[in-house]
């Protein structure tokens, strides 16, 4: 059987701030009622997490969930572990409406760290990313650029952006644009 | 002659030397010096050739407001025209260039046009160039644009990096001048996060220039206190070099930050661009001073009495042994004391005020200065450089009263505060009528979101006039923005700034008040694009009564510095010509960006690889390693066909249809949409949106769909396949795929949001490989072990199989005509099933195919597709697709549009097939000619070419098209004009021309 | 350029994550309705110089639509709610009557 690959290939680049391929990641979208005990229950089942709050990510050993939308969540999981998961989810949300779909090769995952990092998705995003309006655990689905994205910031000050495969490619060229040594704005440390 | 003096130029490092060449000759400036000061300091007063006439120009200010000294910069790809030399800074190895002039600056044949100024009055191209009207074409606008456009472009692409920036405060302060600083501190020591931005490199504005005291230290060291005070404090961010281009809705700020101008080498971005959100904007942007109007202000050594104070303060330079002073107002005294301080010789003051100054007049006489009231200036005498001027009579018509010789003319016609930031978003002004100025209106700010004021001016772009004023309003401003983002002002006044007690500006717009037309028409106005008095004048009597038709008539403002110095002079004029008040003329509009901001600043990083977004497949990589011909198909790259050798697009693309079609053949069909629509209500659903029913659809089956807008137009179509019970997976166009999954979003979220359903876009988690042609099943066969018969997997059936060791779904479609599997696997596993593919297909000489031969094969087989045959104004009953439309649904989408009389008409277009009778290839989207003509003379028609292919398979041209009453016309024969004049005459026949009876592709 | 507040995500953010979608409040009229019904809902618009409904998509962003209330004339925004209603919520209508009293938008006021 063949091997998975990422669409960058594990690339990476260091600049004012390091551009990573995070490599292959399981991601499960979730669509049904949030609110539900029953959907509570197959989260924790599924990866071990309770339910976020709007805009938020809750994140444990290996397995993340991120806030999307009022109806659907993106479980986060190790890449082969998908199918057992989402097997989960369909057991516990039997008879309920719900949607579990595997994602994880729609999109790509990149790594985004070290001091220049806000000034680096700042560049690209209409988003404040000041380190007082944008803080560990918060979840920001906007655009980059030209593409469509979601982005978290984890507690150790890691950003972890999600885009569609296809542009992998745009998206890291663009976030490697950004961090070109001598770009540096000097606004967030 | 303009020259370096030993004292003075607080701005300039004198213990270091810059290098730099003007027009090839090389000078010596100094850090700090702006290229202005520098080349002034070198004696280069003379520095362009205006607009129209090619006048002598000099540099006439210090500052954004710069008309004349229009400069190229840089050499190759580096170089841009337009850049303004006083805000240049110098650096080691810059090199200019003066611009619009031939053969030379100084002896230019354009001047020539100064000879017949007489006859080229505003409005004159409008005149000239009307008549005879075929002379437009071949005479007027190749000499018209011979003369347009000022400076050169560069040519080869730019090489530096530019960027975007999205920054958010809750106060941005436009101006880093003393009611900048003033307002920034106010603001932020309330609490708020605050922007402060400076379009120099130098903070405190000009207040060091013109002196005084805060809270009884110099201003000088107040602003550095400030400024260090700013500095400490975390919520506040400092920007010098970043101009305040524009204000635009709900408090969106574009900044203009020049990054490496200044340092140009430094592996850094050239420009940077701000993009802000601010809760709250203040315009700390200062006031311009305003020329006077007389006979030969123009000729260089005429300048700003602020800017002569300006070079000899901050860089150490006078522009003339002997400067006169003609003012309106008491602050150019200010101009006069400071020279005179440096050694300088004022032969006299000339103030249009009967009346005279105050204390600054004092403090002029005190120095032995000669102060001449109610005075003017009737002429100035010079060419390429002031020799004298001739005094008048203010209240006079320019009788000579004496002339004096000097070297430079210092002219204060009052101040105008910056309103354009103000302005930009509709902030409204009023007409100060006593310090003859218009000002913000504090009741009729720009509006944001809330409905609120968000913009707010401070100091003297809102009028305050001295150090003490402007201080006490920056202050006031810098509160009220705090306030209004929700941030308490803290306790503490305003500092103290000291107050000249100034005596009254008179307005004067027109030196002497009663010149006669041969001095107004060498009064100038707008010295870059050579507007003078008498050309507002002449405007006002044709008719052009609105500033803004006047604007356009004489081009007033027009101008790459969009009349900073000339809009309040020029309106003033046409007032008075028109006879009515000033404030009943108005202002023309204040446009963004403040001064002109780089082109590539705005397209920011979106440049060679990151201009767009390129979409790719997972096999993208294989094709591009395989010579893949690609078209852009959306965002997508698509290969268009894989050349091999020397081979043509024509030939691979006949060499791609015959593998398939004998043989076997590969197409990345990944691109296409995917969409899952899942619940207990998702049938139901599908049955609103296809214009087929799909709630009878059974799990393991397949079926083509279209689906309309609600005005009934056919916009997409693709399979549907039933996954489960609850779930479908719909497919559309690779075009579709977004614009699909919006659209059912939007009747799910905004029209049936009782329905149970959910969708998610899968597009990209899947690769997808369409396996063609008679040899498919073998191929796959050998790969898998699943039982992939026609028994096992009938046409039109799915079913879930391990190939090549991946698991896939496996869809029994075809678009080809040929025995078809679609395989669908995981996108990351795309690659290697591709190529598991290519390699087990070689013994059947298996082939990638391109985007082309599926159009080809496509069409052989009557397929329609969208775009080609579709164009928004077609509907599925015009393309014989009335099978795939349910006539037991009450309703679709569509549905009720298409029972509208226009779309049941049955003289609607429709479609059919079309054979040339030679064979060739009718040109795409041909018409065919019916007899007579329409109301506008043109050919009557009855129908047009869709799709047009050379078919390999048949050896000849095929075509769809759409035609009136078509499928009723078999056999009849149309004519299609060509666009070279011929006629190609081809038959009405059906539209599949390979395999009518579909037996090849189920097998 | 708007900013936008979307009322499902709670994100505020520029116009440029946000998609345009048409005058709000449609009532669909489909197979049986008379010309002159279809008509309306297809093209008879009220594009208002005032007070105005429209639709939005938050496009890049959580994906869902929803309504504003905003001025065409002073891009004042009176409001933003989510799309599953069919009628604008109190509080917006009192919002645009203190702005502009006596207003009215198709059968609302």
């Amino acid at each position: 059987m063949s091997e998975a690959v990422t669409p960058l290939n594990g690339a990476d680049f260091e600049g004012l701030a390091t551009i990573k391929d995070a490599g292959l990641s399981g991601m499960i979208t979730l669509r049904g009622d949030l609110a539900s005990k029953e959907v509570k229950a197959a989260v924790k089942k599924a990866v071990g997490l309770g339910i976020p709050l709007q805009r938020q990510a809750l994140s444990g050993q290996g397995t993340a969930v991120l806030w999307m939308s009022p109806d659907e969540l993106l479980l986060l999981c190790a890449y082969d572990e998908v199918a057992q998961k989402i097997a989960a989810l369909e057991k516990a949300l039997e008879g309920q409406h719900f949607l579990a779909v595997n994602v994880s090769d729609a999109r790509t995952v990149l790594r985004i760290s070290g001091t220049g990092a806000r000034e680096t998705l700042a560049k690209l995003c209409p988003v404040d990313l000041s380190p007082g309006a944008f803080t560990p655990g918060m979840v920001r689905r906007t655009r980059m650029a030209q593409i469509p994205a979601a982005f978290w910031l984890d507690d150790s000050g890691v950003f972890y952006l999600i885009c569609f495969r296809s542009v992998a490619d745009y998206a890291f060229g663009a976030l490697k644009d950004a961090a070109l040594p001598g770009g540096e704005v000097g606004v967030y440390g | 002659m303009s020259t370096r003096l030993a004292t003075g130029g607080r701005l300039l490092d004198r213990s270091r030397t810059q290098d730099f060449t003007f027009n090839g000759k090389r000078m010596r400036g100094h850090p700090g010096d702006t290229l202005a000061s520098a080349l002034l300091a070198n004696d280069q007063m003379l520095v362009g050739r205006s607009f129209k006439y090619h006048r002598p120009r000099g540099i006439v200010a210090s500052g954004a407001e710069e008309p004349n000294a229009l400069v190229g910069l840089g050499e190759g790809a580096r170089f841009e025209p337009n850049q303004r030399a006083t805000t240049t800074e110098i650096f080691d190895g810059l090199n200019a260039i003066s611009q619009n002039h031939w053969p030379s600056l100084e002896a230019d044949i354009g001047a020539l046009n100064s000879w017949v100024a007489r006859f080229l009055p505003a409005g004159f191209y409008y005149k000239m160039f009307m008549h005879p009207r075929p002379f437009w074409k071949h005479v007027y606008e190749p000499f018209i644009r011979q003369s347009a456009g000022l400076g050169k472009v560069p040519n080869p692409g730019d090489p530096d990096r530019y960027e975007h920036f999205h920054f958010f405060c809750d106060v941005a302060v436009i101006g880093g001048g003393v009611a900048g600083l003033q307002a920034a501190l106010a603001a932020a020591e309330a609490g708020a996060k605050v922007l402060l931005m400076e379009q120099t490199a130098h903070w405190g504005g000009r207040a060091p220039v013109d002196g005084g005291d805060v809270d009884g230290q110099p201003v000088a060291d107040w602003i550095s206190a400030t400024l260090a005070k700013l500095q400490d404090m975390p919520h506040v961010t400092l920007r010098n070099r970043c101009m305040g281009a524009g204000v635009y809705d709900h408090g969106y700020l574009l900044g203009y930050e020049r990054v490496s101008d200044h340092a140009p080498g430094f592996d850094a971005p050239r420009h940077r661009l701000w993009r802000i959100r601010a809760g709250q904007i203040v315009t700390a942007t200062g006031a311009i001073e305003r020329p006077l109007s007389f006979a030969g202000n123009d000729i260089p050594g005429v300048m700003l009495a602020s800017a002569i104070r300006d070079y000899a303060v901050n860089y150490g330079v006078s522009i003339g042994d002997r400067t006169v002073v003609v003012t309106n107002n008491d602050d150019a005294y200010r101009t006069a004391i400071t020279l005179k301080k440096f050694g300088l010789e004022i032969p006299a003051i000339l103030d249009a005020r009967q009346s005279g100054g105050g204390a600054l007049a004092d403090e002029a006489r005190g120095l032995g200065i000669r102060v001449e009231t109610g005075k003017g200036i009737a002429s100035v005498k010079g060419g390429k450089r002031v020799r004298g001027v001739a005094i008048c009579a203010q209240a006079g018509e320019g009788a000579v009263l004496e002339e004096i010789s000097c070297d430079a003319v210092a002219m204060s016609g009052g101040w105008s505060p910056v309103v354009h930031l103000w302005s930009h978003c509709g902030g409204r002004l009023i007409w100060d009528e006593g310090a003859a100025h218009f000002r913000p209106d504090p009741a009729n700010p720009p509006r944001g979101a809330n409905g609120e004021g968000f913009v707010i001016a401070a100091g003297s772009a809102n009028g305050a006039t001295n150090l003490k004023n402007v201080l006490a309003d920056a202050h006031a401003a810098g509160q009220a923005a705090a306030r209004a983002t929700g941030h308490a002002p803290a306790s503490g006044a305003a500092p103290q700034g000291t107050g000249d007690d100034e005596a009254p500006i008179a307005p004067v717009w027109l030196m002497p008040q009663g010149a006669r037309y041969g001095l107004r028409m060498k009064s100038w106005l707008d010295y870059q694009n050579d507007v003078k008095v008498s050309d507002i004048q002449l405007a006002a009597r044709e008719g052009y009564e609105s500033v803004e038709h006047a604007k356009r008539y004489t081009t007033l403002g027009m101008a790459t510095d969009q009349g900073k110095l000339s809009n309040i002079n020029g309106l003033a004029i046409l007032s008075d010509a028109l006879g009515q008040p000033i404030p009943q003329t108005g202002t023309t509009t204040f446009r963004p960006p403040y001064t002109p901001i780089s082109l590539s600043a705005i397209a920011g990083a979106a440049r060679g690889p990151i201009f767009q977004p390129v979409r790719k497949t997972p096999m993208h990589g294989w094709h591009e390693a395989n010579g893949a011909d690609f078209e852009p198909v959306g965002q997508w790259r698509r290969p268009y066909c894989f050349p091999r050798g020397e081979e043509g697009r024509h030939e691979a693309v006949t060499r791609e249809i015959r593998q398939t079609r004998e043989s076997v053949g590969l197409l990345d069909a990944s691109t296409l949409g995917k969409i899952i629509v899942k619940g207990p209500d998702a049938g139901r659903f599908l049955d609103m949106l296809y214009t087929g029913m799909m709630s009878t659809l059974k799990p393991g089956k397949c079926r083509y769909g279209l689906m309309c807008n609600e005005n009934g137009f056919l916009m997409d179509d693709g399979v549907v396949v039933r996954l489960d019970e609850e779930t479908f997976l719909c497919h559309t166009t690779t075009g579709g795929a977004e614009a699909i999954h919006g659209q059912m979003e939007d009747w799910l979220q905004c029209e049936w949001w009782d329905w149970k359903v959910y969708t998610a876009n899968v597009t990209e988690h899947y690769a997808q490989v369409a396996v063609a042609g008679p040899k498919a099943r073998a191929l796959l066969q050998k790969l898998s072990n699943d039982d992939l018969s026609a028994e096992a997997l009938p046409f039109m059936g799915w079913t879930e199989v391990v190939v090549a060791g991946v698991r896939a779904r496996i869809y029994r479609i075809s678009f080809t005509g040929e025995l078809s599997f679609e395989l669908a696997v995981p996108a990351s596993r795309g690659r290697a099933l591709w190529e598991a593919l290519m390699a087990a297909g070689e013994e059947f000489g298996v082939m990638p195919y391109g985007t082309e031969a599926m159009h080809v094969m496509r069409a052989e087989k009557g397929f329609i597709m969208i775009g080609d045959e579709t164009d928004g104004t077609v509907i599925p009953q015009d393309l014989g697709l009335d099978w795939a439309i349910s006539k037991k649904k009450e309703d679709y989408i569509g549905k009720r549009a298409q029972e509208r009389s226009h779309m049941a008409d049955p003289n609607r277009w429709k479609l059919v097939g079309l054979e040339t009778l030679g064979g060739e290839v009718l040109p795409d989207g041909a018409y065919a000619t019916a007899p007579g003509h329409n109301a506008n003379g043109q050919r009557n028609t009855q129908g047009r070419v869709t799709s047009s292919y050379h078919s390999p398979t048949l050896g000849r041209g095929i075509a769809m098209g759409l035609v009136r009453h078509g499928p009723d016309r078999m056999g009849e024969v149309l004519e299609f004009p060509t666009l070279d004049g011929g006629i190609l005459k081809a038959r009405i026949v059906d539209p599949i021309f390979y395999d009518k009876d579909g037996e090849k592709q189920n097998v | 350029m708007l900013i936008l507040t979307c009322p499902c995500c709670g994100v505020t953010g520029e116009e440029t994550e946000f998609h345009q979608g048409g005058e709000a409040h449609l009532k669909r009229f489909g197979p049986g309705s008379s010309d002159d019904d279809f008509h309306t809902y297809m093209f008879a618009k009220e594009n208002p110089k005032g007070a105005h409904f429209e639709r939005w998509r938050h496009n890049n962003g959580c994906g869902k639509w929803f309504i504003m209330a905003r001025d065409t004339v002073t891009l004042e925004v009176y409001g933003t709610y989510p799309a599953q209603t069919h009628e604008p919520p109190k509080n917006i209508r009192d919002a645009i009557t203190a702005k502009r009293p006596g207003w009215t938008w198709r059968d609302f006021a």
